[in-house]
């Protein structure tokens, strides 16, 4: 069944590739169509899995047994959200593009190819799957920014490509040393060595000729693999790519790369950087956690500075997924008190998925303003639309209020949990992040006076409000955002005994 | 019938914040056309809440036993790790007195306003409003759990952003909701981390836990028995984070500027949220955990701050008052003043006081914006009190009903409620060990209520008519006037039960019995205060009497004061200058430092990236890899090429595909020649 599911939506571009007279919409309304198997598989999952506790599902290959590569895949709780999170963006977007006109076959098919991608991040359990899977996204992302993007968007991709991949080139070269020095790449494995203490003596013995000490040699390694992560997230100051990759791809494509392309990092983080490397993550957490704070700060002060609505929720993503960051090195770094540290972790998961889901309404609303006033999507291109368009505003205005925390709906619950834990363990750090939560009201609110408030702007006077479709697009994200905002134990459930498992890693 | 209603008292609880909240969201869902429907769901929801907020409170009546009635619930929200997070509601004197204040007068201000706001096309999104703030409001006092309450503090704050920006075409109301939001939310985030803190220390965040809760013993003393920083016990300093959030939310100096502005709203919205209501929660906040702020020996620093900024807040919001012209404003003024009292009460261990004082101010508060509605709807719009006069004879009605609530608000003695629990605050402040100051910042404050609410009477309601735009006011009808007379009876009534002869009100929050005490007056000092109260009304209605008694006809003639006060009257009428002083200080440099980063990254972060892809390129060169080259020029030359068919219609539909799929190609085999290099 979780080799169905990773391979399904491959499979939906392969069809799409041999169908050779498909229209463009069809392509389009299949490909969509196509992409409910995931969810479907996804949902089944999450039924029979109903002690979130083990793995849900497993697929094993000895691929290459001479060098011990295998292709893994594993669901847990943790996964399955992540797995949800994928599959229910991927149809969005796709629905979405159809609705706004810009789909094809290619263009669907790119976005298929990039799903089987993710589900394999999100699951696999040796590096070499995680890596291919890993690399894999980048080429039809890149292709989807350059193709459908915006006038700079060969330039934007290009960096995008490059930064990105140069941070794939810095994991793959840190789990390289560590096949060479320790012969395995498996995740588990390396896991284990790592909680005995051999990766250190292992790693010390196979480099012997390089005079450094095992400790320092895994520092590099986790140097390089850390590299890997924090230019997807991104982190400050590798997050130079990212503004002009969100404002240039097509707005669909926006949503993919924040929605999900962000969260490999996020998940990277948690799930195989720390427990294969909790003592090197100890020494590094403290530059970590202040990177974080600089990520959530920056990250809000300069969506402040910004004029073009994407351009802003660019930033706001940099400073939401700093949350996640903050919450990661608050609980490697302290090595507190296991109630704060898990309070922490299965914070900055639902972050992680509350985020992909918010973000996926904030930039649909976008797009909806972008296709109504031909493109344009300055913050003072517009005002007073809630007067002409109130279902747009109402909704849009409710994906705003979660994405700056207001409890009741989803947002809050991850930013009460990563700031509950992060107080627990690095108080100061907490503290000066809840300036980001401040300023991220500041410049939502401002984007809501400036675009929706005041006297009706020209030339709007004629917009028709949300069509049908549209509020059929709308409704499934909304109930995402408010459902679990009411009950978050519905996500919760997922990831409580994973959180604990991922805390033993940690040495008391 | 009590005893017949406690085993379904948890339920029925959770159901007076529920049935506004659903009706809230089942107006979201009706369109604009349907307004009548929605002002009848919401009436109708929160009439069927006001009964049960009175049949609750009910329960709590029980006299004769020695500590106070308390209901307590609790149940699991949510669990992350091992931990679970409760919740839950808790009925008790506090929250009793509150939810049926709150269901009633704000019952009377919904059927006020299906008069009031007859007229406008969004009038059932109004009701939608009005019943989301009932809601949460009422969860807000009905919580068990500080996190509840936090939840139902932040959606009374949205309530109050889409209430004061009801007019949101209005660029200056839209203005005042942002600001409103952001200001409170300063003190929100100080709420948010102090609860937080609380929670890491106590490891609970519900109030009344059978002994486990955070108001209870043995977390008190863990929270007394751990030194912070600055030798601040977690119990001080988590109260002074806690005391901030409830400066924003009741308008406390320095977090005071969004209220004044708040009054953009539509009037009713300024009668119910920021008199009446939500800007009191900031005040029941601290009342409902008083103990933490008590947590200690004698006078705590937690305490001391509360009454101090209670005090100076008082103090300084009657002096603007005084130099103001609006009519709403100059009421906004004094709900911060008054608010500053109750925090004095709270500061000077007062609760009982200061909860008497926020029953009695919602009522005669509530009454004084309703009549400036019935006023400023009479006035065709006008609010300025200079271009008013000569009011009360067209306008009788509702002149009678501001005079009772004008009475009330200086503290015209015996027959008014607010004149007994000015006293009570007094009192309380008088007693307190921790120094006279807060006593002497009331009383000044006591004084200048007087002044300045005689000004605003007979600027509005005596003299001759100054404009010839209000000569012709006309009365309001029924719908309008009989709220008035409800609340006007309140406000007189209510001073039956907390005089210092039968202090019913504080014995019943303190859960005591209370006994008619007619030698109140004999013990130590009690005359005296009653005196000064006494003294402190006549000389402020004869200050006012004195100087406003014969104003001048010329609308445009200046204040009779501005010319003795010279600069300090300027002063005044700009409220000090909070405004230009945060603009010069914090939102000019904010967004100086926005710019400053926003610079930073065009122009260092963006190059550095630039110029490590050039190198990138070279690099790629320099080793002779064509792989590099071949990834460029393969690449672009196959993305231009898909990028012409793209732009050529759909007849270029065929091979675009498989171009792709060599694209992908191309990058596999990048990537498996970088694996082989590496």
């Amino acid at each position: 069944m979780l080799l169905t599911l990773i391979l399904a939506p491959l499979a939906g571009a392969a069809l799409l590739a041999a169908w050779r007279g498909a229209g463009d919409r069809a392509a389009g309304r299949f490909a969509a169509w196509w992409s409910l198997i995931p969810i479907v598989l996804v949902a089944l999952l999450g039924f029979r899995g109903a002690n979130p506790g083990g793995a849900m599902a497993a697929w094993s290959l000895d691929w290459i047994p001479d060098a011990g590569i295998a292709l893994t895949f594993v669901v847990d709780g943790t996964s399955w959200l992540f797995l949800l999170l994928t599959s229910l963006v991927t149809t969005f977007v796709l629905a979405i593009s159809l609705q706004k006109g810009l789909t094809s076959r290619s263009y669907a098919a790119l976005i298929l190819v990039m799903e089987t991608m993710l589900l394999g991040v999100f699951t696999a359990r040796h590096f070499i799957p995680f890596f291919l899977c890993w690399e894999m996204t980048l080429i039809p992302a890149y292709l989807l920014i350059r193709l459908w993007g915006g006038p700079n968007a060969p330039r934007a991709a290009r960096r995008f490509f490059i930064v990105t991949l140069g941070g794939g080139v810095c994991m793959l070269l840190g789990f390289l040393a560590l096949q060479i020095g320790v012969g395995t790449m498996d995740f588990g494995q390396l896991a284990e060595m790592a909680s005995k203490g051999d990766l250190t003596k292992t790693l010390a013995t196979a480099f012997a000729g390089t005079a450094l000490t095992g400790p320092t040699l895994l520092l590099f390694v986790a140097i390089a693999v850390l590299l890997g992560l924090a230019v997807k997230i991104p982190i400050v100051p590798f997050h130079a790519w990212l503004p002009d990759a969100y404002a240039e791809a097509p707005t669909p494509i926006t949503i993919l790369l924040t929605g999900l392309l962000s969260k490999m990092g996020v998940y990277g983080l948690l799930r195989v950087f720390l427990p294969i490397f909790p003592e090197t993550f100890a020494v590094l957490a403290p530059w970590l956690a202040a990177l974080a704070v600089a990520t959530v700060l920056l990250g809000a002060l300069a969506a402040l500075a910004q004029k073009d609505l994407k351009r802003i929720l660019a930033y706001s993503s940099v400073n939401h997924l700093g949350y996640c960051v903050l919450a990661a090195a608050a609980v490697v770094a302290s090595q507190g008190d296991r109630e704060s540290a898990s309070s922490a972790i299965s914070g900055a998961f639902l972050q992680a998925f509350n985020h992909g889901i918010i973000a996926s309404a904030m930039f649909f609303g976008i797009a909806i303003l972008e296709s109504r006033s031909g493109g344009r999507r300055g913050l003072d291109d517009f005002g007073g639309l809630r007067a002409r368009v109130p279902v747009l505003c109402g909704l849009m205005g409710l994906a705003i209020f979660a994405s700056l925390g207001l409890p009741g709906l989803s947002g809050f619950i991850g930013e009460f949990l990563v700031f509950n834990g992060t107080f627990g363990l690095l108080p100061w750090a907490a503290a000066v992040s809840v300036l980001g939560l401040l300023f991220t009201a500041v410049f939502l609110l401002r984007l809501i006076r400036k675009v929706f408030h005041g006297p009706l702007g020209e030339g709007l006077s004629t917009w028709p409000d949300l069509s049908t479709a549209e509020r059929w697009l709308f409704a499934p994200v909304i109930a995402l955002i408010v459902i679990p905002g009411l009950w978050p134990q519905v996500l919760l459930r997922f990831l409580n005994a994973d959180t604990l498992r991922l805390l033993d890693f940690l040495k008391p | 019938m009590a005893e017949a209603l406690q085993p379904h008292l948890p339920t029925l609880l959770w159901a007076i914040p529920l049935l506004p909240l659903l009706a809230a969201t089942a107006v979201a869902f009706l369109p604009d056309a349907r307004g009548r429907i929605a002002s009848k769901l919401a009436i109708g929801a929160l009439g069927v809440s006001c009964v049960l907020a009175l049949l609750a409170t009910a329960c709590t009546l029980t006299p004769g036993v020695d500590k106070p009635f308390r209901l307590t619930t609790s149940a699991t929200w949510f669990t992350f790790g091992e931990s679970a997070l409760k919740v839950g509601v808790l009925l008790d004197p506090m929250s009793a007195a509150m939810i049926a204040m709150v269901t009633f007068v704000a019952l009377w201000i919904f059927i006020y306003s299906t008069g009031y706001m007859a007229d406008e096309k969004r009038f059932g999104r109004f009701f939608g409003f009005l019943s989301l703030f009932c809601g949460a409001m009422l969860m807000v006092v009905l919580a068990n759990s500080l996190l509840l309450l936090f939840i139902a503090w932040e959606l009374v704050g949205l309530a109050s952003y889409l209430l004061i920006g009801f007019y949101f075409e209005k660029p200056s109301a839209a203005a005042a909701a942002q600001k409103a939001f952001i200001t409170t939310r300063v003190g929100d985030m100080a709420f948010f981390l102090g609860m937080i803190w609380l929670y890491r220390q106590t490891g609970t965040l519900l109030f009344y836990d059978g002994g486990n809760g955070l108001l209870e013993s043995a977390a008190l003393a863990s929270l007394a028995g751990t030194t912070t920083l600055g030798g601040l016990t977690v119990s001080a300093a988590a109260a002074l984070l806690l005391l901030v959030g409830a400066m924003g939310k009741s308008g406390q100096v320095p977090l005071h500027t969004w209220l004044p502005d708040a009054m953009e709203g539509p009037t009713p919205v300024s009668a119910l949220i920021h008199a009446a209501t939500m800007v009191a929660a900031g005040v029941f906040m601290v009342a409902r955990v008083h103990p933490i702020f008590a947590n200690g020996d004698g006078v705590t620093t937690a305490l001391t701050a509360t009454a101090w900024i209670g005090g100076i807040t008082a103090l300084y919001a009657a002096c603007v008052a005084v130099a103001q012209y609006d009519f709403k404003r100059i009421l906004a003024y004094s709900t911060v003043s008054q608010l500053g009292f109750m925090m004095v009460a709270l500061g000077t261990g007062g609760v009982g006081a200061a909860m008497f004082h926020l029953i009695a101010h919602a009522f005669f508060k509530a009454l004084l914006f309703l009549s400036a509605g019935s006023v400023i709807h009479g006035c065709h719009g006008e609010q300025d009190i200079r271009k008013m006069g000569g009011l009360s004879k067209p306008l009788r009605r509702t002149f009678l009903a501001y005079s009772i609530g004008m009475m009330a608000l200086a503290g015209f003695p015996f027959l008014f409620s607010g004149f007994w629990s000015k006293e009570a605050i007094l009192h309380s402040a008088e007693i307190w060990p921790g120094g006279k100051g807060p006593f002497a910042l009331a009383v000044a404050a006591a004084l200048l209520t007087a002044f300045y609410m005689t000004r605003q009477a007979l600027l509005v309601f005596f003299g001759k008519p100054r404009r010839p735009g209000v000569e012709h006011p006309h009365e309001s009808p029924g719908v309008i006037l009989v709220p008035l007379y409800v609340l006007a009876a309140g406000a007189v009534l209510l001073s039956l039960i907390a005089t210092p002869f039968w202090p019913w009100f504080e014995k019943w929050i303190d859960g005591e019995a209370a006994r008619f005490h007619g030698g109140a007056f004999g013990e130590h000092g009690a005359i005296g205060l009653l005196i000064l109260s006494l003294a402190l009304v006549t000389v402020g209605v004869g200050a006012g009497w004195a100087v406003y008694r014969r104003v001048s006809d010329d609308s445009g003639a200046p204040d009779p004061l501005s010319g003795k006060l010279g600069p300090l009257w300027r002063l005044l009428e700009n409220a000090m200058g909070f405004d230009a002083l945060y603009q010069k200080a914090i939102i000019g440099p904010l967004a100086m430092l926005a710019s400053l980063i926003d610079a930073i990254e065009r122009g260092i972060l963006v190059p550095v990236m630039a110029a490590g892809e050039t190198v990138l390129k070279a690099f790629g060169r320099l080793t002779g890899a064509s792989d590099e080259r071949g990834l460029n020029a393969g690449f672009d030359g196959a993305c231009s090429g898909l990028k012409r068919r793209a732009a050529g219609a759909s007849g270029a539909q065929t091979g675009r595909i498989q171009s792709y799929l060599r694209t992908i190609g191309l990058g596999v085999a990048v990537l498996l020649v970088l694996y082989l290099w590496l």
